[in-house]
């Protein structure tokens, strides 16, 4: 088991080390010229060239990448062209944003998920999951951003109920930085009329983010619960008598769960990319909304700047997880181990 | 390998033989009478084969133009005259999507052909040479694997640049791991087989063994994964287009339809709703279709 926690850890760096060479050569491996655009359409031939020279765009390729990690090893990023400033103030500004409604969904996909998985698991072959099981399937296969628009058009347009984009209503002032998530900041404010209407921008896009997870999530628990309850311990235990709740209380739900929770893991990858298309339908100020205005600018820096951040915390999440998995359970230790 | 000696085609009928996973054609009969046995599962290759017939007969189906421009038509409700209403340019929204499901099936199908080339490819190379060229290509796989998909696929497009075709690129770019994966641990498996063993001593050349005996048992495998695998391409490419990096706004392809559309939904609901609810139709179908075939065909894995 420690040889499996050594390689993990030792391979960590040299990933991200890949990554952040892979994206670079995506970003630089492009026709359009950057110096160019950044110019504007009127500059001449002459500012081009300053341009180009100033943001480094005329040295060869190993040496525009060594520039780049010496930055990066400085915690710098580069300039955005797009904002005109460093991408790492962009990112410090906007991400805060993405955390918050990322939060809010993982909380939906726990919150629903878990006990619908756990009433269809439980109710394996009658109504209610099949139900479950037709909406899950159904989840997964729908555009999260065509969700979104429906969503929209359902609970704003239509029912108007529900505000429809951004973080926080026109009425409202944005709470004093605190944690840099709207929910909690009008919170330590005391400004309750804030904290409603920030909770309320907040729902749409929560739910449009988590309907995929969720359905993962539902379907790993339905089919680990479903696993647990076959199992011969608890034909013992209901044997010798002990009550359903109780059975279910004490050895289908903590045997389920395990294996379940290490999959949440997995899902931040998924929500973190998942939002930028939800940041795009609700103009929720995040890194999505950002990174896709970098995309219709050619701004590499930062969309290199936010494909190297997303991607290294599902890494680093992704460790986590499996560490998380082989302390919670030796088993799968000794399993890859026999295999590796 | 080194085993391995020249004319070994002499020795081919033994081997024939020996071969005895291979699929048969009543073998191949019996999956689909499985498959078409479950419900949800016969739903699923009917709609899928609904939109099948609709991209190939488009022009005989679709009731206009799906590109014309026609002012005078703008923003009609969904009604007798245009069934899903007409869009800001007044074309008919369901034309426009009948001929935009040509876009989604090629685009899911280059995808998925692309990547189950590439991805066998590196995946056979990988298993059954070993040594370091499985280490590097397993680790360069593994690089890939690394990212969010659809982080990596909207990197690559933008790197590409805005078309349907760079996008469909892009996508396979991301997706080929997966299928070098699969496809390396299936190698592995049948490496040590008897029947490929017997290949070998009767003097097979490699090459011979890898397409005759190793890929051929492959392809169920292949085939699940890709049957799982349609749904979501589709909803990459989509999501592509969506955010302007696959096809561009005049192309009738759903997900920069539903890009357009967005902007109207506070009075033209059904200009966004309804190309995504085609998204979701091909979508629920091809799932359900590769659910039921994971079931057929290997019924112990299936949840």
């Amino acid at each position: 088991m420690l040889r499996l926690l050594k390689r993990r850890l030792i391979a960590f760096p040299i990933v991200l080390f890949g990554m952040s060479l892979m994206t670079f050569a995506l970003t630089h491996l492009v026709p359009g010229d950057p110096a160019r655009l950044l110019a504007g359409p009127h500059a001449s031939a002459a500012q081009v060239a300053e341009l180009r020279h100033q943001y480094g765009f005329d040295q060869s390729l190993p040496a525009q990448y060594a520039t780049y990690m010496g930055d990066l090893a400085h915690g710098d990023l580069g300039m955005s062209i797009t904002t005109r400033r460093p991408v790492t103030e962009d990112i410090a500004q906007f991400f805060p944003a993405t955390i918050e409604l990322t939060v809010a969904a993982l909380l939906l996909v726990a919150l629903i998920g878990l006990p619908l998985g756990l009433a269809a698991g439980l109710l394996k072959g009658r109504m209610p999951d099949h139900l479950i099981r037709l909406l899950s399937i159904s989840a997964v296969s729908m555009p999260v951003f065509w969700l979104g628009i429906v969503l929209q058009i359902i609970f704003y347009e239509k029912l108007a109920i529900l505000p429809a984009s951004g973080r926080i209503g026109e009425l409202s002032i944005p709470p004093a930085h605190v944690t840099g998530f709207y929910v909690l900041d009008s919170l330590f404010a005391g400004d309750f009329a804030a904290f409603g209407s920030a909770l309320a921008h907040l729902v749409l896009p929560a739910f449009t983010l988590a309907a995929g997870s969720l359905a993962v999530i539902t379907r790993m628990t339905r089919a680990s619960v479903v696993e647990t309850s076959e199992a011969d311990h608890l034909r013992a235990a209901r044997a010798k008598g002990l009550s359903n709740g109780l059975v279910i209380r004490r050895h289908v739900v903590r045997n389920a769960l395990l294996p379940v929770t290490t999959v949440f893991g997995l899902q931040v990858g998924t929500l973190l990319a998942g939002s930028i298309l939800t940041e795009v339908v609700f103009s929720w100020p995040g890194i999505g909304l950002y990174a896709v205005n970098a995309i219709s600018n050619l701004d590499y820096t930062a969309i290199m700047g936010v494909t190297l951040l997303i991607s290294a915390i599902y890494l680093a999440v992704n460790l986590v997880t499996d560490l998380l998995y082989l302390l919670l359970d030796p088993r799968i230790a000794d399993a890859q181990e026999a295999m590796a | 390998m080194s085993t391995v000696a020249p004319g070994g085609g002499a020795l081919a009928a033994p081997e024939t033989l020996l071969n005895e996973d291979r699929d048969d054609g009543r073998n191949r009969l019996q999956v689909l009478r499985r498959l078409a046995s479950n419900p949800l599962s016969l739903a699923g290759m009917v709609v899928l084969a609904l939109f099948v017939i609709m991209a190939v007969a488009a022009p005989l189906i679709a009731p206009d133009d799906p590109t014309a421009f026609n002012g005078a038509a703008k923003f009609t409700a969904p009604g007798a005259s245009h069934l899903l209403g007409t869009d800001d340019a007044g074309r008919d929204i369901l034309s426009r999507i009948i001929y935009g499901s040509r876009y989604s099936l090629t685009a899911a199908v280059g995808i998925l052909a692309f990547a189950a080339t590439a991805g066998t490819a590196v995946g056979l190379v990988a298993g059954y040479v070993g040594g370091w060229v499985d280490e590097v290509l397993m680790r360069v796989t593994d690089m890939f694997l690394a990212f969010p998909a659809l982080v990596l696929a909207m990197a690559a497009a933008a790197a590409l640049g805005p078309s349907l075709f760079n996008a469909v690129v892009a996508t396979a770019i991301v997706w080929w791991p997966w299928y070098a994966r699969l496809v390396r641990g299936q190698v592995l498996q049948l490496k040590n087989e008897p029947f490929v063993a017997a290949a070998r001593v009767a003097g097979a050349r490699p090459g011979r063994i890898i397409l005759r005996h190793v890929l051929r048992n492959c392809t169920t495998p292949i085939i699940v994964q890709m049957s799982l695998d349609v749904g979501y391409a589709i909803l990459t490419m989509a999501s592509l287009s969506f955010v302007g990096l696959g096809a561009q706004p005049p192309t009738p392809e759903w997900g920069s339809m539903i890009s357009v559309g967005r902007d109207f939904y506070l009075n033209q609901w059904w200009y966004a709703t309804f190309p995504g609810l085609a998204i979701f139709l091909v979508v629920m179908a091809a799932n359900l279709v590769g659910d039921g075939l994971q079931e057929a065909l290997a019924p112990r894995r299936a949840l």
